[in-house]
């Protein structure tokens, strides 16, 4: 009879070498071997997968390939380009005067009254299959009014025996322009948009006032001893959006609606390509909003319903997301053109197949970058950013300051992607402060030899390893706007030289001539004191320092003192709030692709301190905000193009910001992933991958056999090591005790 | 002795209300309630109007103490103190500020993949460290006691996130025996938990071998050893029986009081093998300024740490007869 530790030793022998499936590093069940999974990471769990309310590209992650609003983003096409994802094409507004009278689409935006967006969406799309649609034989709702016995068992959605489905219709989208006005859903974005659409704010106002008049009663009837938080949990408060008007948002029949805005507003159909205009059933939220549900923290905040390729089967934040094909999908054709190099790099071999290729997409919490690194290299992630940890690992520079991949990436099969992404980093000025404020000559030139002293070219080198591009203004390269060349350079920061076609910074002597002129020679003012400027930033981590260091250097060459004042990022906020500060770092991410999305951070009305706007500068420049007014509503046409020159000469001289850089993103995939392209603006892009799940288990398996040998050698030296210790024991137990 | 425990439970309430009082002046002292809206709601297109909105629906545009608005018990009750504090002491953790997440559930949660790690790591650690100080302590003097000691003190030197980063890169990555990093359910979970116990283990031996070979080496040179060693009791017997069980006093005071905080799990360890325990939960609240879920885990640590308090008296009573709760 076997000794009973050598079954466990077998036991835990079988157990971590045969429930990786051979691999013992392997971190998946043996089931998934083989299997069309596409592997991937987040570093943070998601706060919102609300619509209403979500608003961070790590949540648009996971929402997007669930949710869908009625537009999205060509997958290959580039510039940008809008396409029908739900509706059946992309809306053209029309525009009414204020008799009503249809404008031609030219017209001037002073004469436009309304403009109607139209939508229609396709039939027969279904949602996937959720509790929130199973029904009773009589057809009443099967989980609504639910108990905690009812519940018993129940964790998670999956959970729920009975589910069904239904057709998308244009009430659903309806219902969810009201969300976005609903007091409890703390939407992000309502106050841009009650700007536009008709009546929101009036909406928004009379849903607050009787959400309130809710409370005061429950108040009223408990008294003293009322907590609201503990009566909300137990009897979540839904709103009835029917009681009150929307004008701005019309169901024309089942399956088309309107919006109508206040004013001529072009933007508009990009914000109908985001999450926030995503389908959402009244009867998914009367599900959700039930105690015992949210007690169970199963929430439309956690749990998304959607229309879209795939659907969630695991939330797990704290370890890992899982989304699933959607069974009800309609299907879509992958696109069969894309922009002059996509056939050569493989990305149109599966034009017009039906999507989505892959069955599941698990995403693994790694809140550390060294092992997430360790296992794309294991061949367990299958595709991976770079750290600057890792950097030099994966990417050599060339002469030519072009990334390639290592030889040792290149053996991987590994592929590098990069692409420009549609931010600036930069650093603004307090246009409100005494000293770097301010709109005379002396004021602009102090500012531009600051802009030149900070070499932006050398910042990138040294602490991005070369990944960005020098802004020149705040428009990223792929908005419309974006000038390459000599006639896109900053003439006040920059030359442009011939030979090389490219632009150099202009000298150190140049921006000392310049303070020179601003008056502060040598950097002191006239009675000989030297220039202080305070730097405020939220820059916390090993990296801050060496940053901080490299701004305080580069202005010590114009003798100018930059007093680091780094704070937290709320006192980072009050200070901005406040107007406390005189030069600031921070950073923008558009939401769409068009200039609008970036020179409104400089337009006056947005000054953040006077309005709590998106203007940290405070810059206002009336000249800038006039042309702003024309530009914003004006579709890319050449006066456009024209206008935007102009504005961003303004900007260029007046130097509220030192222009910083564009990031430039590096993506790495392995060779078993297919239809891989940088989409900065689309987020729903899972549906395009496609993986060979054959030629990654080959891959997994020839990377990672295991080495035992080592382990072998520690053990026999334990063992032998331990003999003389033996004896010695013996020897010693054999003789007196001597204390 | 239950006299004296129930004393003790008594004694912990008011400390334990102190605590809670303490964490909100803290709290409150640092971050303002719009500091918090301003962190939860993001960065995008905040106005003050949100803001507002947001501390409404979280109770957070009540008075910290008092409500000079209301009267009557309405002046105390309807204050964040009291509305925040009053669901603990029947354990409702409510939910938290920065996800609606109900933070109860989210404790039982992730208590056990904690406990998964910290268990084992606790149990084989106390083993290895005590046969290993024994050990050395059974050969103090000789040059294996000075290079042991050496040993622990360089070991003590090294920095955990050496052993674990080295760990995952010589056993996950060049040897290739276990995954670097993450978790599993059931069965599962056994190949994620071997390697950073392994790790947690070896982190920690060299200051638990020094200090009990410290306790044990204490124990060795009192009178009653000699005698027992001149009454003519073996080497083994003398070390295992006697001084082994008077050497438990401090064995025990060092190992009864952690035993609650093995829910708590371990921060860096739960961060780099992605385990989705307790660890990482307070330090990820405290950046997110999630005031719910900081409250609920220090009056969490304060109830363990005072049963923890209370289980080490009662061990005492165990190993020494002498001592009596009374």
């Amino acid at each position: 009879m076997p000794h009973p530790l050598s079954r466990v030793l077998a036991l835990g022998i079988f157990l971590v070498f045969f429930t990786g499936g051979c691999i013992p590093n392997n971190p998946y069940r043996p089931s998934e071997r083989g299997k069309n999974i596409f592997y991937t990471s987040f570093d943070e769990p998601p706060k919102h997968l609300d619509p209403a309310r979500s608003y961070s590209s790590n949540e648009y992650d996971f929402i997007a390939q669930i949710y869908e609003p009625p537009l999205q983003y060509h997958y290959l096409k580039r510039p940008y380009e809008l396409i029908p994802l739900t509706a059946e094409s992309v809306p053209v507004p029309v525009y009414l005067d204020k008799n009503n009278n249809v404008l031609p689409p030219d017209a001037p935006p002073d004469r436009i009254h309304r403009a109607i967006y139209e939508i229609r969406i396709k039939r027969g799309i279904m949602y996937q299959n959720h509790p929130a649609f199973a029904k009773d034989k009589d057809g009443r709702p099967l989980y609504m009014d639910l108990t905690d016995d009812d519940l018993d068992g129940i964790e998670e959605i999956k959970d729920f025996p009975f589910t069904g489905t239904r057709e998308l219709r244009a009430d659903d989208y309806i219902y969810q322009i009201m969300r976005l006005a609903d007091p409890l859903n703390h939407s992000p974005i309502l106050s841009i948009l009650e700007k536009y659409i008709l009546g929101l704010r009036e909406f928004a106002d009379a849903l607050k006032k009787e959400l309130e008049e809710i409370r005061k009663e429950r108040r009223k009837r408990a008294g003293a001893a009322y907590n609201q938080l503990l009566d909300e949990r137990r009897n979540p408060i839904v709103l009835d959006y029917r009681k009150f008007p929307l004008p701005g948002v019309e169901k024309v029949d089942d399956y088309t609606f309107r919006i109508i805005l206040k004013t001529k507003y072009p933007q508009f159909v990009y914000w109908l390509a985001m999450p926030f205009f995503s389908p959402v059933p009244e009867e998914v939220v009367r599900f959700y909003k039930q105690g015992p549900l949210e007690e169970r923290n199963i929430t439309i905040d956690r749990f998304p319903v959607g229309t879209g390729p795939f659907r969630m089967e695991t939330y797990n934040p704290n370890m890992e997301i899982v989304l699933v094909r959607n069974e009800n999908f309609r299907g879509e054709r992958y696109p069969e053109e894309g922009e002059p190099g996509d056939m050569e790099k493989g990305l149109l071999e599966d034009a017009g197949k039906e999507m989505p290729f892959i069955d599941r997409i698990v995403f693994k919490l790694e809140k550390e970058a060294i092992p997430r690194w360790n296992k794309f290299l294991q061949g367990y992630y299958d595709s991976s950013g770079i750290t600057s940890d890792s950097f030099d690992q994966a990417v050599t520079l060339s002469a030519e300051g072009k990334a390639e991949l290592t030889d040792f990436m290149k053996e991987k099969g590994i592929r590098l992607v990069t692409a420009v992404r549609p931010s600036t980093y930069y650093m603004g000025f307090n246009m409100l402060d005494d000293v770097v404020g301010g709109y005379t000559d002396e004021k602009k030139k102090l500012r531009q030899a600051i802009s030149i002293a900070l070499d932006y070219e050398e910042f990138i080198d040294i602490f991005n390893n070369g990944r960005g591009i020098p802004a020149m203004s705040p428009i990223p390269p792929g908005i419309f706007g974006y000038l390459k060349g000599k006639e896109g350079i900053n003439p006040f920061v920059y030359t442009w030289d011939e030979k090389k076609k490219k632009p150099v910074r202009k000298g150190i002597e140049e921006a000392r001539r310049l303070l020179a002129e601003a008056g502060y020679p040598g950097g002191r003012d006239r009675s000989g004191r030297p220039l202080v400027i305070t730097f405020d930033n939220a820059w916390t981590g090993v990296d801050a320092k060496p940053i901080i260091n490299w701004f305080i250097k580069r202005l010590k060459l114009l003798g100018i003192q930059l007093e680091n004042r780094t704070t937290d990022y709320n006192r980072f906020q009050e200070k901005m709030l406040k107007g406390n500060f005189q030069l600031f770092s921070w950073g923008w991410n558009a939401d769409y692709p068009d200039p609008e999305n970036f020179f409104f951070l400089l337009v006056g009305a947005n000054s953040k301190v006077k309005f709590m706007g998106e203007n940290a500068a405070n810059y206002s420049n009336p000249e800038f905000d006039r042309l702003f007014r024309l530009m914003e509503n004006m579709d890319n046409t050449p006066e456009r193009l024209e206008i935007i020159r102009k504005m961003i000469r303004i900007l260029q001289e007046d130097a509220p910001w030192v222009w910083g850089y564009h990031p430039v993103s590096f993506g790495l995939f392995h060779q078993w992933v297919r239809n891989t392209k940088p989409n900065a603006m689309a987020n729903n892009t899972m549906k395009y991958i496609r993986i060979d799940a054959k030629l990654r288990e080959m891959k997994r398996m020839e990377w990672n056999r295991p080495n035992f040998m080592p382990l072998i050698v520690v053990l026999v030296v334990l063992v032998v090591g331990s003999i003389p210790a033996v004896i010695s024991v013996r020897r010693r137990l054999s003789g007196s005790f001597t204390p | 002795m239950l006299a004296y425990i129930i004393r003790r439970v008594l004694y912990a309430f008011p400390i334990i209300m102190g605590v809670n009082l303490l964490t909100t002046v803290l709290f409150f002292y640092v971050n303002t309630p719009d500091d918090m809206a301003r962190k939860i709601l993001g960065e995008k297109n905040i106005t003050q109007e949100a803001i507002e909105n947001w501390k409404r629906d979280r109770g957070y545009d009540l008075p910290v103490f008092i409500n000079t608005e209301e009267k009557g018990l309405a002046m105390i009750t309807q204050t964040i103190f009291f509305q925040k504090s009053l669901p603990l002491l029947w354990f409702d953790f409510g939910r938290s500020d920065r996800n609606n997440i109900d933070i109860g559930r989210e404790i039982q949660k992730r208590m056990w993949p904690s406990l998964s790690i910290s268990l084992p790591m606790f149990i084989i650690g106390i083993m290895a460290n005590l046969t290993f100080a024994m050990l050395i302590a059974f050969y103090r003097g000789t040059y294996l006691d000075i290079w042991g000691v050496v040993l622990c003190v360089i070991m003590m030197s090294i920095s955990t996130l050496f052993y674990i980063i080295g760990g995952q890169y010589l056993l996950g990555k060049v040897l290739k025996l276990f995954p670097i990093s993450g978790y599993d359910t059931g069965i599962y979970s056994i190949k994620f938990i071997i390697l950073p116990v392994i790790i947690g283990v070896i982190s920690t031996m060299g200051v638990g071998i020094r200090f009990y070979r410290t306790v044990f080496l204490e124990e060795i040179n009192k009178d009653y050893i000699r005698t027992a060693s001149a009454k003519g009791l073996s080497e083994t017997r003398v070390l295992f029986k006697h001084a082994l069980k008077n050497a438990m006093i401090p064995v025990l005071t060092n190992v009864v009081v952690s035993i609650p905080f093995l829910f708590y799990g371990s921060l860096i360890m739960e961060a780099f093998f992605a385990i989705p325990g307790l660890g990482s939960f307070t330090i990820d609240a405290i950046q997110a300024q999630d005031f719910a879920i900081v409250r609920s885990m220090v009056y969490l640590g304060s109830i363990l740490y005072i049963v923890g308090l209370i289980l080490t008296d009662i061990s005492y009573t165990l190993v020494d007869p002498r001592i009596r709760l009374e």
